[in-house]
């Protein structure tokens, strides 16, 4: 199979209007007799069942949650791009484009990312006009800070909570899509499998999490906004029930796989404290707007950090990155943290923490100012450790935040199983090898309102539709595999519990395919997994029963994917024999320690293609080419 | 830390359910009341036993996913924190927890500690929004909002749709979330094209769902995590009152 990316002719500005133009669109009158289901509500979901049922299609939406406003996205914290340039600070959708484009390290693919860029700034104005508070100036006009990476301050936010704002408005829309009947919501439902009829996506199965009940749901094409596999770490920042069982269900029908391995992991998170922890906790990477991140110049000193006096403590980002200092971005950020740290100038209990220090702004600004902008964020941290940051610095360290990997779509969004689309952190698509701070709230949004209702039109207008019902064999066998796996699943009675196994897998991928892999360890990583699967499916023990609400066998069932999920990100980071973005691989570094990318070898997408159970995968490449951003070596010196 | 714990334990929305007693050991003071609970029901599950069923997912305050009433507080003793934040160490070494799933009408419970909050999805389907199509916005800058209105809103925002308001008010009122949603928008001029059809159709609502009226004791402010304050209820009153007279 040839991967075609669609990416529509033309000079790259015109691209996206051009091909607004050519894509053939639905009638109105006929739009309702198309059912679309939206799995997922964050805010690629959200945005996109609100849109498309604004234009009139039948749409059925699903999650996990019992409300859509429980999403993931909830918990965002920093802010969300867009280049109105009203700072005055020389913005463009040129320059948002090319800091993407770079940010990425020259792993993604310019058409997405100008058009990315592109409506980056209706995104904006459609927020504002739902009752989206952002923060103001004075004068009433929306205020932006500048974040993680850029130069130019170009962040709208709400507080600390963006996230939370962004979803809410597009709950609302959906919401008051719900109430004119247009989208059927079904909450506490997970989807298991997808179905494929005759090659083109037209359905799932879910599973009502409240009853057991399995159910078929039938469409016409069906959209995944399900979010990143970032859990299959164990410990991330993402929330518990985050998990990669929708896209790993969908690759096993067909989507390939769009590089896998590439995973952020984000520098400003609460250090972990011991084995009981469930979660890591974010800290928003706006504190390093303010916050001077260092430690002590003396490998091991223990003193508390105020009688470290200023001439003993190195601010190293403001050392090694003079012209970005600590805003530099978060892969290089996170990388030199652990670096420090196991170089021994970790501090802490553990040694595995920095100090990310507000001192200064407090001298200089004032407690009243620090408290106006990141209240709530010390207020978490204080709550989380016991510890008051306006007096004694922060400890913070490394934590999986993201993955830009994820399945691969064309420019339309569509997977290569026809009528499959995937929006938001759920799709490889426009972060390349590392995402922008800010920039994936811009995505998911962008995706769900304003790319995916143009694009599913295109298709549906020039597909065909039998008739299909969930008596189909289709449905019929995935219900049956699913209530397969339930019975073996319930009946092996081992004696670990499923988070026993999976802090076991993801301390593995921790220390084998996390901020700095190489080839022993990843080779050594594709020996451990599998010998992982396998006393998963000897020795788990999941209490309860199938047919009612069962928390323990939703990890169990989520966890026999994530480790099939971890030998892929293992398979693609050994692979790719190169350092880009967040895949930094030891073997290929400049001298002082900065990833060395071989555009030569691989300047491609790595789409993986699933080939059946035990069978390896096959790796299919899309070539990138940079006809407008000429790759360089990205520099934050 | 040891703990003992009284936990309602109730196998589905139409069993009776009964509090059974647990033995948390070996706490540490750090770990949140939700990772406490974690650690019972992996002792719960190593027996084969059913684990204890709660509502949880971001574990940093912000869902809104859970929520437990301990020892007769909704989110437990500690001020403008949710449950899943809520760390061991402001609970006494020895002492015994009483755990709870929310107690309302319009909250009927679907296992142990989860239950089911759908009746807060109908009033936000009601009208908890303003009716703006993707694409019809006008450019962000052209609404100009005072700092002052907008840092309000944003109070009010900050809602996260727990519930602990309806769990601790002794007429299982959702007054406080729903004005909540009422003052956000009638503080921005965006919302107020529709200001008053939209107080309208969600006081309906609200009524049609079996929450109870505010009788002014501010319980709800107390126990709300995000620590939404009254003076929403009395805006939306204020919105209700005009929305019948102008
Ligand atoms: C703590 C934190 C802070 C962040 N801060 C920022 C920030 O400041 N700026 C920024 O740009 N980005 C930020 N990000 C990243 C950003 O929040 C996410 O990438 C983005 O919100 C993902 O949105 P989404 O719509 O793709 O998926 P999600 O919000 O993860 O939503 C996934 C949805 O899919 C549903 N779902 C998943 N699987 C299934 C299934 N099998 N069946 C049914 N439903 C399913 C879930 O119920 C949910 O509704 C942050 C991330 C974290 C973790
Ligand atoms: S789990 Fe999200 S608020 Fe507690």
């Amino acid at each position: 199979m040839v991967l075609n990316s669609k990416i529509p002719e033309g000079p790259i500005q015109q691209k996206w209007d051009n091909h607004r133009f050519n894509m053939k669109l639905v009638n109105a009158a006929n739009k309702r007799k198309y059912t679309i289901i939206v799995v997922g509500t964050g805010l690629a979901g959200a945005s996109a069942a609100a849109s498309l049922a604004e234009l009139g299609y039948n749409v059925i939406s699903l999650c996990y949650h019992e409300s859509p406003r429980r999403a993931h996205s909830i918990a965002a914290q920093g802010g969300i791009n867009a280049p109105k340039n009203y700072k005055n600070d020389g913005d463009s959708i040129w320059r948002l484009f090319y800091d993407t484009v770079k940010g990425g390290d020259y792993r993604a693919r310019e058409a997405n990312v100008y058009r990315l860029a592109q409506v980056s700034g209706n995104i904006i104005d459609q927020c504002v006009a739902q009752g989206v508070p952002f923060g103001r100036e004075y004068g009433g006009l929306l205020d932006n800070r500048s974040f993680g990476g850029a130069q130019v301050s170009r962040t709208f936010y709400a507080r600390g909570q963006t996230g939370q704002q962004l979803l809410l408005g597009a709950y609302s829309a959906l919401s008051r899509q719900i109430n004119t009947g247009r989208v059927t919501f079904y909450g506490r439902r997970e989807m298991l499998d997808l179905i494929v009829i005759d090659g083109q996506a037209r359905g799932i199965i879910a599973r009502n999490l409240e009853t057991g009940t399995l159910e078929p749901y039938v469409a016409d094409a069906v959209i995944l906004a399900t979010g990143g596999y970032g859990n299959v770490f164990y410990l991330a920042t993402l929330a518990k029930y985050s998990n990669g069982t929708a896209i790993w269900k969908a690759h096993k029908k067909g989507a390939f796989f769009g590089n896998p391995c590439f995973t952020q992991i984000h520098p400003t998170c609460i250090p972990l404290s011991s084995d009981y922890q469930s979660k890591l906790t974010l800290m928003s990477e706006s504190l390093r707007n303010d916050g001077r991140i260092w430690v002590p110049k003396k490998a091991g000193d223990k003193r508390n950090p105020k009688d470290i006096p200023e001439n003993e403590r190195d601010y190293y980002l403001e050392r090694l990155y003079p012209s970005f200092g600590n805003l530099v971005p978060r892969d290089v950020a996170s990388r030199r943290a652990k670096e420090m740290c196991d170089k021994g100038f970790g501090v802490g209990t553990t040694g595995l923490a920095v100090y990310l220090d507000f001192a200064d702004t407090i001298k200089r600004n004032g407690k009243a100012w620090v408290e106006e902008k990141y209240g709530n964020l010390f207020d978490m941290y204080h709550e989380i450790t016991d510890e008051n940051a306006y007096e004694t610095p922060m400890r913070i360290y490394p934590a999986v935040h993201y993955t830009m990997g994820g399945l691969w779509v064309d420019y339309n969004l569509m997977t290569t199983i026809p009528g499959l689309y995937v929006i938001g952190e759920a799709n490889f698509s426009d972060h390349g090898a590392n995402r922008l701070g800010a920039s994936a709230l811009m995505q998911g949004l962008a995706d769900g309102y304003f790319i995916i209702p143009y694009t599913i039109g295109d298709y549906l207008a020039s597909s065909k539709f039998p008739l299909i019902k969930t008596d189909n064999p289709a449905f019929i066998e995935s219900e049956k595999n699913s209530q397969d796996t339930f019975k073996q699943l319930l009946a092996i009675k081992g004696k670990q519990t499923v988070d026993e196994i999976h802090k076991r897998l993801g301390k593995i991928m921790y220390d084998y395919c996390g901020m700095a892999r190489n080839e022993a360890g990843l080779k050594k990583a594709l020996q451990h997994i599998p010998q992982i699967r396998e006393e998963f499916y000897k020795d788990v023990i999941v209490p309860g029963t199938a047919d009612n609400f069962n928390p323990e066998l939703e990890k169990a069932y989520r966890f026999v994917d994530y480790v099939e999920i971890a030998e892929l990100m293992v398979t693609d980071a050994l692979h790719r024999e190169e350092s880009c973005g967040g895949h930094l691989r030891e073997e290929y570094q400049t001298e002082d320690g900065e990833a060395k990318r071989d555009d030569e070898k691989f300047s491609y997408a790595a789409a993986w293609e699933y080939k059946g159970n035990g069978q390896k995968w096959e790796m299919h490449k899309e070539q990138l080419t940079f006809e407008y951003v000429k790759p360089s070596t990205r520099s934050y010196k | 830390m040891n703990f003992i714990l009284k936990i309602w334990r109730q196998k589905d929305r139409n069993s009776k359910g009964k509090f059974e007693e647990y033995k948390a050991i070996d706490i540490s003071p750090d770990m949140s009341f939700l990772e406490m609970l974690d650690a019972i029901n992996r002792d719960l599950a190593k027996q084969d036993a059913e684990v204890i069923a709660f509502d949880h997912d971001c574990r940093e305050g912000i869902c809104g996913s859970c929520g437990l009433f301990i020892n007769g507080r909704a989110h437990g003793p500690q001020h403008g924190v949710t449950t899943c934040e809520l760390r061991m160490r402001h609970f006494k070494d020895g002492g015994t927890i009483v755990v709870e799933p929310w107690r309302a009408k319009a909250f009927p419970v679907i296992k142990d500690l989860v239950v089911d909050r759908r009746a807060f999805e109908r009033i936000i389907q009601a009208g908890g929004y303003i009716s703006v199509d993707t694409g019809a916005a006008p450019e962000a800058s052209s609404i100009p909002i005072s700092k002052a209105n907008a840092e309000e809103a944003m109070d009010a925002a900050a809602c996260i749709g727990c519930g602990a308001c309806v769990a601790v008010c002794k007429n299982s009122s959702a007054m406080l979330f729903m004005s909540a949603k009422i003052s956000q928008l009638a503080l921005l001029p965006q919302g107020h094209p529709e200001r008053k059809i939209r107080v309208h159709r969600m006081v309906e609502q609200m009524d049609k769902d079996g929450f109870g009226h505010c009788s002014n004791t501010y319980a709800c402010e107390m126990d709300c995590p995000k620590k939404i304050s009254v003076t929403h209820i009395a805006r939306m009153n204020r919105e209700f009152i005009r929305a019948k007279i102008f």
